[in-house]
């Protein structure tokens, strides 16, 4: 075991982890934040996507031991932030999930996403996110659930 | 799954992580950005007993333009190109193949010198980085030795990398004209391993030119009669048609007419977004 001290959701923590274990099962074993899900446990799917220093990450291909002294953000952690406020928001009104199981990736996803692309067209999502499945292939209503919450963004910006 | 136990270490020098990496009666492995590595660990595809980060090698961070060679460290990410580092020295060309590789998620971590030192055929920078005549240098034991990527990828998964060695970083030429340049992938689904994969540069439009083709064989290859056509200025679809068939003909099983044809096709395309140029 080795020691870890890093910055989970705004809080210095340090627990001791074994070397092999990723951020993903640190985060859900370790820190009992389940938000962030293992589905292929081998960067395919996307629905373990984490915020690491500021950039979405595949947690399932980091180790935990990597992230010292490193920021990490989960779902848990972004009750205040305005991006995925509004994220959240459309993903409600326009029914942009089905089991839920891909939701939490994508959110943090759409979030990388509309935090470097302003206002982006449907196409231009739609690449963006084709790292992240969705099973119950619900494509079209996260599609557009992030299309409109990027222009909510651009419009409260002029 | 779950990888498999390993020892975790974090050098801060060059020279430790060589002595680390070169543990006698271990398996090592080095990991930079670990987008190719923990998905092999995940899998236990790798089962190493020591695991060497070189996050931590400032070496590996260096960044320079002068006026004959642009130096990339080994840990600079995808995402960073894409974004624009050296965007104008190479009029965008290693940005747009940077662009296309994998998803974000993965770019923001992945890095050029692990993908190198990785060599996987399909991959996109040791073929975009053999057009541009780049060169490996590499850290170990024995001091540092440079050698053209041409030769330091041998095969699929192979490099002359040494088990205590390190790849520091690249040194390219610097285009003398602006960089004339086409790129085409067919691939399964977008950000998987390319099916193919054509590079085609010239320094200034009708300058000599290198096109490379990966994913056809178990490495990247110049393609030698292509440039050679090119160069006696009979471009038409026909000549280069012939040209590419001498080339690729040998890489790819005899009588896989789809092979051919989708080959063919990235390299007439990377070639002719070259000389629209």
């Amino acid at each position: 075991m080795k020691s870890l001290t890093l910055e989970l959701n705004d809080v210095k923590i340090s627990h001791h982890v074994e070397p092999r274990e990723t951020l993903a099962d640190f985060l859900r074993e370790r820190c009992r934040l389940t938000a962030t899900h293992l589905g292929c446990e081998h960067g395919a799917c996307g629905s373990c996507t984490v915020v690491v220093d500021g950039k979405a990450a595949r947690s399932c291909l980091r180790l935990a031991i990597m992230c010292g002294e490193s920021k990490v953000q989960t779902l848990e952690g972004m009750e205040d932030d305005t991006v995925m406020g509004l994220l959240r928001q459309h993903f409600h009104h326009g029914h942009a999930l089905q089991c839920g199981f891909c939701t939490s990736g994508m959110l943090l996803m759409a979030r990388d996403i509309l935090l470097r692309i302003s206002e982006p067209d449907a196409e231009t999502v739609r690449q963006q996110l084709s790292g992240h499945i969705c099973r119950c292939t619900g494509y079209a209503n996260i599609v557009s659930a992030i299309v409109a919450a990027g222009k909510e963004m651009a419009d409260a910006k002029t | 799954m779950k990888a498999s136990s390993f020892d975790y270490v974090a050098p801060k020098t060059v020279a430790d992580a060589s002595t680390s990496l070169a543990t006698a009666n271990a398996t090592t492995a080095a990991i930079a950005g670990g987008q190719s590595l923990l998905p092999m660990l995940n899998l236990r595809v790798a089962q190493p007993d020591i695991v060497v980060d070189l996050g931590g090698l400032e070496e590996l961070k260096e960044m320079s333009v002068a006026s004959d060679t642009v130096r990339i460290g080994a840990l600079t990410t995808h995402a960073s190109i894409e974004d624009g580092l050296f965007a104008d020295v190479f009029g965008g060309f290693i940005q747009k193949v940077a662009s296309k590789i994998s998803y974000r998620a993965i770019r923001h971590f992945g890095t050029i010198g692990g993908s190198v030192a990785l060599a996987d055929p399909a991959a996109d920078w040791p073929g975009c980085l053999m057009a541009l005549g780049a060169i490996v240098r590499v850290s170990g034991q024995n001091g540092v030795r440079s050698e053209p990527i041409r030769d330091f990828v041998q095969g699929q998964y192979q490099t002359s990398l040494k088990p205590d060695e390190i790849i520091v970083g690249f040194d390219i030429p610097r285009p003398a004209a602006s960089l004339n340049w086409g790129v085409h992938k067919v691939v399964r689904k977008s950000g998987a391993f390319a099916n193919s994969i054509a590079f085609a540069v010239s320094q200034g439009r009708g300058g000599p030119a290198s096109v490379v083709l990966a994913a056809a064989a178990s490495r990247p290859y110049v393609l030698l009669k292509v440039i050679e056509q090119i160069a006696t200025g009979q471009i038409s679809d026909g000549a280069l048609r012939a040209a590419i068939a001498e080339d690729v003909a040998p890489l790819v099983p005899k009588g896989d007419d789809y092979l051919m044809r989708l080959h063919t096709s990235t390299v007439l395309r990377a070639v002719r977004e070259m000389q629209s140029k």
